[in-house]
């Protein structure tokens, strides 16, 4: 049944170690994908470069520019002496916010009359605009209660104070979130991809041809292509691991055996499912484009981007088929919330039977005849 | 069209009435031939006539849609993979690994084909002496000439003592030296036994088999031995004799030939015309060239070559095609 497995595996582990610059690459690259997508994919705004045009100058406008600064949302970067200054500003990229101060700002604060300050958001960027709105309106309010407390000549106290408290990650970093999901997108598509390539390399060499007139087994010669780059996986999934761990601080709250023991299996999957876009594909350009199939939704759909729960319906059952959705679920629920086994079961058992299915669908269309 | 071979040594390949659709298209057309111990045998015809899905058919590579063929003695189809251990194959074009070397091909050949592992070593030096590429040892099979991968083509397909050989074009380009060493490799090896059913397009290794068949347009138009295929009545008809014409101008000339009434065919071989006249022409066919402009022609009978076989075949299997007689 197994007949030919060791020499396929020999084989194998001689093409990946033939060329240690291939391999380096191999194992390099992810890791670097991570360093660079861990950086750049924050969704934490901050600092927000913000002009203002203040035609007031007196103590009242420089405590609210004070309140905005010092809310971390917002960087003064500049004054401008005009209306058509401050939009170009925007328009050109240089500020993502303009704050206009009246020149009866402070005036009518001391009269009691309501003042008005104009605030410009460049709407062309929803996640700052989004974030710079809710951080405006909150120091409008905050102010304006601040100066009627004073007029009343008593402190501020507000009449219903709601105590938010974000469980698992206080601070909301968005690399607690979006590095654990790098790992499982990250992993799939190295694996997937070059599982998939070794066997289409073959087709486009013709040594496959040669090999289904040996009497080596299906099996024999499905599981000495998976085995290598099973280990491949471990290796890499490892370093990514380690990465996520020392190098973005992200503190791995759960059993470190359990996620060991998952990752395997979200391994054994990804390599089924390069096995499968291999039966397809007849070159490595074709077995791309397949991949992408898996590759795409496993981006967009699987909640490592976005959450699934807003998709609508046919979308979100999309995204049900591919495996780095569990294994996100997996990930996220072990590395920030501790869970445990018997949280996760479910995920893990979808998991196994998706690569069991994917597996013997791909064995069973991996004929040793030509067609 | 089989010529008998009336001999008692084992059948190795036995097609009967073997056929391959591809769709509506016919890649091989009711093949009936058999192969016996220690043959050479050279299967022939133009490129895409059916050779490489015979031979497929054969390795168990693909499934016959008619008829059925033994090799060794067992189905093709339903055995196939009792077949695969027993033979060797090499494809028309190179397909090991180039970046493995010499060794590490073989010994992945050596694994996969389940020879115990303390044999393995004697194995593979035996293969190695066989081919002779013992100096190459440690190169990258991509590092090494044409002649030399398809010896270690031979070699790794060897590995095993497969008792049949099937090798598609061989020595398609490589030079003519590395193409008669592999040639005398394989009269060697088959003096120990080995068959073989080998596709060529030259002539020069046709002769040298020990039987050949030819396919055209998927059906196999005629086999036996170089000698019989010689000697065949379609090719030098009752009355008619082969001759050798040594003339000036042979393009020219040969237009002349051609119409002349008792001139069945003139084909340009290098220097010189072979026509096929009316038995007995040759003074006559010498005294026409005269008097058509070509004085000092020279004519003197020749056997028919195998050339001459293919391509009287050829023409009469092309005019049967064209006058609808195609389903006979």
């Amino acid at each position: 049944m197994f007949r030919g497995l060791a020499a396929v595996v020999y084989k194998e582990t001689r093409h990946i170690l033939r060329d240690p610059r291939t391999l380096f690459l191999i194992l390099l690259i992810p890791c670097l994908e991570l360093i660079v997508f861990g950086y750049a994919v924050n969704l934490d705004v901050k600092h927000i470069p913000t002009v203002v045009f203040d035609l007031d100058g007196r103590r009242g406008a420089r405590e609210l520019l004070e309140a905005y600064t010092s809310s971390g949302c917002f960087r003064i970067v500049g004054h401008v002496g005009s209306d058509a200054a401050l939009t170009r500003e925007i328009v050109a990229g240089r500020a993502k916010v303009g704050i206009k101060i009246p020149e009866d700002y402070s005036d009518r604060l001391l009269e009691g009359r309501g003042a008005q300050v104009q605030v410009f958001i460049d709407g062309s960027d929803s996640t700052s605009a989004m974030q710079a709105l809710s951080t405006s309106n909150a120091i409008g309010m905050i102010a304006s209660m601040r100066v009627a407390a004073e007029n009343l000549g008593g402190r501020l106290e507000l009449a219903v104070d709601t105590r938010n408290r974000v469980l698992f990650n206080p601070d909301m970093r968005t690399a607690n979130f979006m590095v654990p999901g790098l790992v499982g997108v990250i992993l799939q598509v190295v694996i997937m991809l070059l599982t998939a390539f070794a066997i289409v390399r073959e087709k486009e060499h013709g040594t496959l041809e040669q090999l289904m007139v040996t009497p080596v087994s299906r099996l024999g010669l499905i599981l000495g292509k998976l085995v290598p780059f099973f280990v491949v996986g471990v290796l890499e999934a490892s370093f990514v691991l380690i990465l996520m761990r020392f190098l973005f601080h992200v503190p791995i709250a759960g059993s470190l055996l359990l996620l060991a023991g998952f990752t395997l299996l979200f391994l054994f999957t990804t390599l089924a499912f390069g096995l499968l876009v291999s039966t397809f594909a007849e070159n490595q350009i074709q077995a791309l484009q397949y991949a992408f199939l898996v590759l795409l939704p496993s981006f967009l759909l699987s909640g490592f981007m976005f959450p699934q729960e807003t998709m609508p319906q046919f979308i979100y059952y999309i995204g049900q088929a591919v495996p780095v959705t569990y294994f996100l679920r997996i990930l996220r629920g072990i590395i920030l919330r501790g869970a445990g086994f018997a949280d996760l079961w479910q995920n893990g058992a979808i998991l196994a039977g998706l690569g069991v299915f994917v597996l013997l669908l791909a064995s069973a269309r991996f004929r040793k005849t030509l067609k | 069209m089989a010529v008998s071979m009336p001999e008692d040594r084992p059948v190795i390949i036995h097609a009967d009435e073997v056929s391959r659709r591809f769709g509506a298209f016919t890649a091989v057309d009711r093949v009936s031939l058999d192969v016996l111990e220690g043959d050479i045998f050279g299967f022939l015809g133009p490129n895409g006539s059916g050779k490489t899905t015979l031979i497929r058919i054969l390795c168990g590579l693909l499934r016959p849609t008619g008829g059925r063929a033994t090799v060794l003695g067992r189905d093709v189809h339903t055995e196939s993979e009792a077949v695969k251990r027993s033979i060797g194959y090499m494809s028309q074009q190179f397909s090991l690994y180039r970046d493995l070397s010499v060794m590490e091909n073989l010994r992945f050949y050596a694994g996969i084909y389940g020879i115990p592992r303390r044999e393995r070593a004697a194995r593979m030096e035996e293969v190695i002496g066989i081919v002779g590429i013992g100096d190459h040892r440690r190169k990258l099979a991509g590092a090494l000439s044409g002649g030399w991968k398809q010896r270690l083509a031979l070699a790794c397909a060897l590995v095993h003592r497969p008792r049949l050989m099937f090798l598609d074009e061989p020595t398609a380009g490589i030079d003519p030296v590395a193409r008669r060493d592999l040639w005398n490799l394989l009269f060697d090896l088959a003096g120990r036994g080995v068959t073989f059913f080998v596709t060529t397009h030259y002539m020069d290794e046709a002769e040298r088999c020990s039987h050949i068949g030819y396919i055209y347009y998927s059906r196999l138009i005629v086999y036996g031995t170089p000698a019989e295929l010689k000697r065949l009545p379609d090719v030098t008809p009752a009355g008619a004799e082969r001759l050798e014409v040594r003339v000036p101008g042979v393009a020219a000339a040969m237009r002349a030939l051609n119409a002349f009434g008792y001139v069945h065919d003139a084909t340009i071989f290098a220097d010189v015309l072979h026509v096929l006249a009316d038995r007995g022409c040759s003074g006559r066919l010498i005294g026409d060239l005269d008097r058509a402009g070509f004085p000092g022609a020279e004519a003197k009978p020749i056997p028919a070559t195998l050339e001459d076989v293919f391509v009287t075949l050829t023409r009469r299997r092309a005019l049967e095609r064209a006058e609808g007689r195609d389903d006979v």
